[in-house]
């Protein structure tokens, strides 16, 4: 199938994509696309370039092969960043003291593509009071973020993610460190945002017990895209078996 | 009071240092968050080379340390992203190099005198009006920089990635906030001296951030700790004779002690 073509189903098509880090291979000829109202899982061990996949199509690392279509455009002339949204993987490397609330994490992002700030007060307060309830934090939006527990930490990271109404929403491994309790509230969540608001998910996670309930799609990484397709084929092709089991598995350490 | 600003060269002092000193607190609260607070120490040193150099080729001393100060900033963003070196090394660098080439332009120039010294130790109560002028329009820039990219510097500062996946144009703005704050020291030279002015980018921004619990509170309270400073930093140093630089200085961590001592009493209670 070539997804290639414009077709509007095609959100994201990325193409034969490598990347090193200096002599270490990461990714090698990884293709698939992204389509709309896909809830797709990207699954594989640690180091297998989940994260180094989805900075690439963010613009954060420049591939050394390939390339990405993001909404019809090529990545490099790719603007319009507000209809992506993106939960960086656990954010550890976020300075604890930091003195923003809430509100105000959610606020920059809602800034982040917008000119001039006072011209938007009023679609601002909407916008962050909407986002805000959509992951249940309206109540938190005038706590220190540092304050916050890991959990609802990442609930304001999504409602960061999602100010701006974006078409697709990257996120990775956001459930490490949340009770299991919270986790399930945390992907009837991501459920909500895929079918009502009918944002495209696209979630790294190592948890495939939960992505069997939740998720449309998988793509299973190991430097290479061992697989990608439906869920139910995915469970069928024994891939999965093979994943859990640990077979096949290129391992760049030494 | 009165008597206080019937003095024309008090007013022009309290104006520009204010002026300057709310500009310093401004990026200080993004340098101490982004761990560059040296960045102002290491410059300011820069800034005696070119104090040195203006006096030596006898043009205006500020403008050219303007003009020194840009280069080295500019400097020290290139050796971290270019060559690896780490932050405060380059910073560690450019500055001990920026005194070196000072001292032996100074000793060219057989400047090593009141003028100099002035530079040194800051000398606000004789500023000329025209760099009053020069120092607020400088300083009101800056001010309104950072208003205007107030988000886009919170993000940046806040979580580098998420804001540059954002589509923030996050090296243009890193290249802005340099430059701002190349030409905020140079004017904070002109307040408290080379070798303080450091403390005016560093103490304000760093006693707010005791306190605050949100971004904007920071953005406010080390302003208002700026203003204090240079007000009753100049009234006392008027009344009392004393050096204003270091009054102002003195004062401010002052402030910051109060705050620090606030703080943990509320942990305690
Ligand atoms: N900044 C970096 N410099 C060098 N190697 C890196 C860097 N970041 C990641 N790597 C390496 O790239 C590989 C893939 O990393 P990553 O994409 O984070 O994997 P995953 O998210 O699947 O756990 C790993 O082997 C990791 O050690
Ligand atoms: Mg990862």
């Amino acid at each position: 199938m070539d997804s290639s073509a414009n077709d509007s189903k095609t959100l994201i098509d990325v193409k034969d994509i490598s990347f090193s880090y200096g002599p270490v291979k990461v990714l090698q000829d990884v293709t698939f696309p992204i389509q709309r109202g896909d809830f797709l899982a990207i699954i594989g061990p640690n180091g297998s370039g989940k994260t180094t996949l989805i900075k690439i199509i963010l613009g954060l690392l420049k591939p050394s092969k390939g390339r990405i279509r993001i909404l019809g455009k090529p990545a490099e002339e790719f603007e319009d960043w507000r209809k992506i949204g993106y939960v960086p993987q656990q954010a550890t490397h976020i300075d604890p003291f930091f003195p923003a609330s809430a509100r105000e994490v959610v606020a920059m992002e809602f800034h982040a593509s917008r000119k001039i700030p006072s011209l938007t007060k009023r679609e601002e307060e909407l916008c962050i009071e909407k986002a805000l309830k959509q992951v249940g934090m309206d109540h938190f939006k005038n706590w220190r973020i540092g304050s916050l527990s890991g959990g609802q930490q990442q609930r304001i990271f999504i409602a960061r993610a999602i100010v701006n109404e974006p078409h697709i929403l990257f996120l990775d491994e956001p459930t490490t460190g949340v009770d299991s309790e919270t986790q399930e509230h945390f992907y009837d969540m991501l459920d909500n945002l895929n079918k009502k608001e009918g944002i495209t998910i696209v979630l790294i996670t190592h948890d495939t017990g939960i992505v069997n309930k939740h998720v449309s799609q998988v793509a299973c990484l190991n430097q290479q895209l061992v697989y990608h397709g439906t869920h139910e084929e995915f469970c069928r092709s024994g891939a999965f078996k093979e994943m859990l089991a640990g077979h096949h598995l290129i391992s760049h350490r030494h | 009071m009165e008597a206080f600003l019937s003095y024309g060269f008090l007013q022009r002092a309290l104006l520009a240092g204010i002026f300057v000193a709310i500009a310093c607190a401004l990026l200080g609260v993004f340098l101490i968050l982004r761990r560059d607070a040296m960045i102002g120490h290491g410059l300011a040193h820069v800034t005696f080379a070119g104090v040195a150099l203006g006096l030596f080729l006898e043009i205006i001393p500020l403008a050219v340390a303007l003009v020194v100060a840009v280069i080295a900033a500019l400097g020290i963003m290139k050796l971290k992203e270019k060559a690896g070196v780490y932050g405060d090394t380059a910073i560690a660098i450019f500055s001990s190099v920026g005194l070196a080439l000072g001292i032996l332009l100074a000793t060219l120039a057989q400047s090593f005198n009141v003028d100099l010294f002035s530079y040194l130790f800051g000398d606000i109560l004789a500023i000329e009006s025209s760099e009053v002028w020069l120092s607020i329009g400088l300083a009101a820039i800056v001010v309104f920089m950072v208003i205007l990219n107030y988000h886009k510097f919170m993000y940046m500062t806040f979580d580098f990635e998420a804001a540059k996946a954002s589509g923030i144009k996050v090296g243009r703005l890193d290249l802005l906030l340099t430059l701002l704050t190349a030409v905020t020291i140079v004017l904070g030279m002109k307040v408290v001296g080379i070798l303080l002015v450091s403390a005016l980018v560093v103490i304000p921004a760093a006693a707010g951030l005791q306190l605050a619990s949100n971004f904007k509170q920071a953005i406010i309270l080390s302003s208002l700790i700026a203003f204090v400073s240079v007000l009753f930093g100049l009234i006392l140093a008027f009344y009392l004779d004393f050096p204003a630089s270091g009054t102002i200085v003195i004062l401010s961590f002052l402030l910051f002690g109060l705050f620090f001592i606030f703080k943990r009493g509320k942990r305690i209670f």
